[in-house]
């Protein structure tokens, strides 16, 4: 096989791996949207809170330090322990069940029946919010991110691709981490599959989403649904948190990966699951062929609106995504 | 009080028992628009209780009180002997009054079976974690809520749509897909606002035929507004006539029929 075309296997490969990142973020997306018809901006900061929280706890960050240090003089940074992976994800799993309740209260139920543009206006809100209470608790330097998940390059599939090529080829390069990656998110998108198809709460779930009225008339509260898919919208995020996080670093620019979720919904549609995935597929894979093939001839960092272009293309010939329904009478 | 009145007997030989809910001194005021004036009026078990009037006569409203989507600013909801505190439409629900919609609300994504299946959700036990954990004993409860869901499917002969998203289905199947979804809840009191309203004659047959099988085969207790007189007189047990959000009217058909004001309020006051 020709060199050039198996680094256009590679890449794409990668594409597909970053790809399945995007996805992770949409999904949470998708989830709220579906529940409630609200296109939750602030998803991708939950990720980040989540992140955020994440780290802190595992290495045992005293929250709100720099508030606390300014206000009595003191100098406390740390409790000086390390928490267990497993505990420090399950504690922070128990914050965004927290966060999911508080959002409830707070925002949502003030806002029962309104516009779908007020309640969107509210998540700007909301994000706005959480990356100014992120910063205050657990300060804004980048953070590394280790919940002992493998990194690096696979030996195994490079050694076992090397043969495949000549001598100038050595063979696929694919982050371990990737490769987890898509593992967690197959199985999220599996479970979450199963849970809203065969589960009481699932669907209670579906039934709210698709008639408010006649969920009520069945015996199901909106407001214990909305805490619920928050809450499920709230992992999700700490799952997509936990794999950019363990890929570059916990960073305020990942709230900015909310961004890349938008042409993989409206690639996808706003409703589906499994269009999130596919959607997120599609730009990973895209963006990064279109930068391998085309990108050098036009000066490169096309990945920086590729996606974009390509969810205008989509607008205009199929708005409803690949998968989606009827978002035009939504919006 | 009234849940001392005797059972008594109808005309075609059912027995109609104690009260299961009274309404006291219903008013229910929007600002300074009055939707409902001072109503009283109670249910009895094991009847078909007729809510009628012309529009805007506030029957709907009425229903939505029962229903705990409206809470009614003046008087008292008794239901099985107990004044029932404020409560939200689901917790109603959870108390066994099942309803359906004048303007149909269905779930349209879903098929005809999951429909149905989530008016079942009420009596689910099964919480989310004993779902995850213990496969076994989630898995018994859905195959009963399974069993019991097609037993509704084929009372209601929809055998045939039973996979069919219920958005695509015609309007008459739809409001059939709607009953077996009350249905399945087995509700200690069903509400049908306007079960026939937009049906052809052949539908409403079908529909009315199917509302007294409900009331025969499973003793419910069934409340129901309907504009058509003479599916009305055909089901009824007792009839409640409202006009202008009062009572004009309270009684078995043939009395309800030949009551002046009632009459007054069909056909208009002659001025001759």
């Amino acid at each position: 096989m020709p060199d050039q075309f198996l680094f256009a296997v590679e890449v794409m490969i990668n594409g597909l791996m970053a790809g399945v990142l995007y996805a992770l973020v949409a999904l949470g997306f998708v989830l709220i949207f579906k529940a409630s018809g609200i296109f939750n901006y602030a998803q991708g900061v939950l990720a980040l809170f989540a992140a955020l929280t994440l780290v802190g706890l595992q290495k045992g960050q005293i929250p709100f330090a720099h508030l606390i240090n300014a206000a009595f003089g003191t100098k406390v940074h740390y409790f000086g322990w390390t928490m267990p992976t497993f505990l420090a994800i399950a504690l922070t799993i128990g914050v965004m069940i927290l966060l999911a309740i508080a959002i409830e209260r707070f925002i949502l139920k003030h806002l029962v029946n309104q516009e779908p543009i007020i309640l969107f206006m509210a998540t700007i809100g909301l994000a706005y919010f959480l990356e100014g209470l992120g910063d205050v608790m657990w300060g804004a330097d980048v953070k590394t991110l280790d919940v002992g998940l493998p990194q690096g390059a696979s030996e195994w599939i490079e050694d076992r691709s090397a043969v495949l090529g000549g001598d100038g080829f050595y063979g696929f390069f694919i982050d371990k981490l990737d490769i987890v990656a898509a593992l967690v998110a197959a199985v999220l998108v599996i479970s979450l599959t199963l849970f809203s198809q065969y589960s009481k709460q699932g669907r209670a779930l579906r039934a709210v989403a698709d008639d408010h009225q006649a969920a009520l008339s069945v015996g199901i509260s909106l407001r214990f649904i909305w805490v619920l898919v928050w809450s499920i919208a709230g992992i999700v995020a700490l799952v997509a948190g936990i794999m950019w996080g363990a890929k570059s670093g916990v960073q305020f620019s990942l709230s900015l990966i909310a961004l890349k979720a938008l042409p993989v919904l409206m690639l996808g549609g706003f409703t589906s699951i499994p269009g999130a995935i596919v959607g997120g597929l599609i730009i990973g894979v895209g963006e990064k062929l279109f930068e391998f093939t085309i990108g050098s001839m036009i000066g490169g960092a096309t990945e920086n609106w590729f996606a974009y272009v390509l969810a205008l293309v989509f607008l205009v010939f199929r708005p409803q995504g690949l998968f989606g329904e009827k978002i035009i009478e939504r919006v | 009080m009234r849940d001392t009145v005797e059972p008594y007997v109808t005309e075609d030989g059912r027995t109609i028992g104690g009260v299961v809910m009274e309404l006291k001194n219903i008013t229910l005021r929007f600002g300074g628009v009055v939707a409902i004036k001072d109503i009283s009026f109670d249910i009895r078990e094991g009847e078909i209780r007729a809510i009628i009037g012309p529009n805007g006569a506030g029957k709907s409203s009425m229903l939505n009180v029962i229903s705990g989507f409206y809470t009614p600013t003046e008087g008292e909801v008794w239901f099985e002997g107990k004044p029932r505190p404020k409560m939200r439409p689901y917790q109603v629900a959870q108390q066994g009054i099942a309803r359906t919609f004048q303007n149909i609300a269905l779930f349209a994504g879903m098929s005809t079976l999951d429909n149905i299946m989530t008016g079942r959700i009420t009596r689910m036990k099964s919480g989310l974690f004993s779902q995850a954990l213990w496969m076994g004993k989630a898995e018994r409860e859905e195959t009963e809520h399974r069993a019991a869901v097609e037993k509704i499917i084929d009372f209601l002969e929809i055998q045939h749509i039973r996979k069919t998203p219920v958005g695509r289905l015609p309007y008459g199947l739809q409001k059939r897909v709607e009953l077996g979804r009350a249905l399945a809840a087995e509700p200690r009191l069903l509400l049908l606002d306007e079960p026939m309203a937009g049906m052809n004659v052949e539908e409403k047959e079908d529909m009315s035929r199917f509302i007294l099988d409900v009331n025969d085969e499973f003793g419910t207790t069934i409340v129901l507004i309907e504009h058509d007189m003479g599916v009305v007189m055909d089901l009824s047990d007792r009839v409640v006539v409202m006009d202008y959000g009062k009572k004009i009217g309270d009684g078995p058909p043939a009395e309800v029929r030949n009551n002046k004001e009632v009459i007054d309020a069909y056909l208009g006051v002659s001025h001759d």
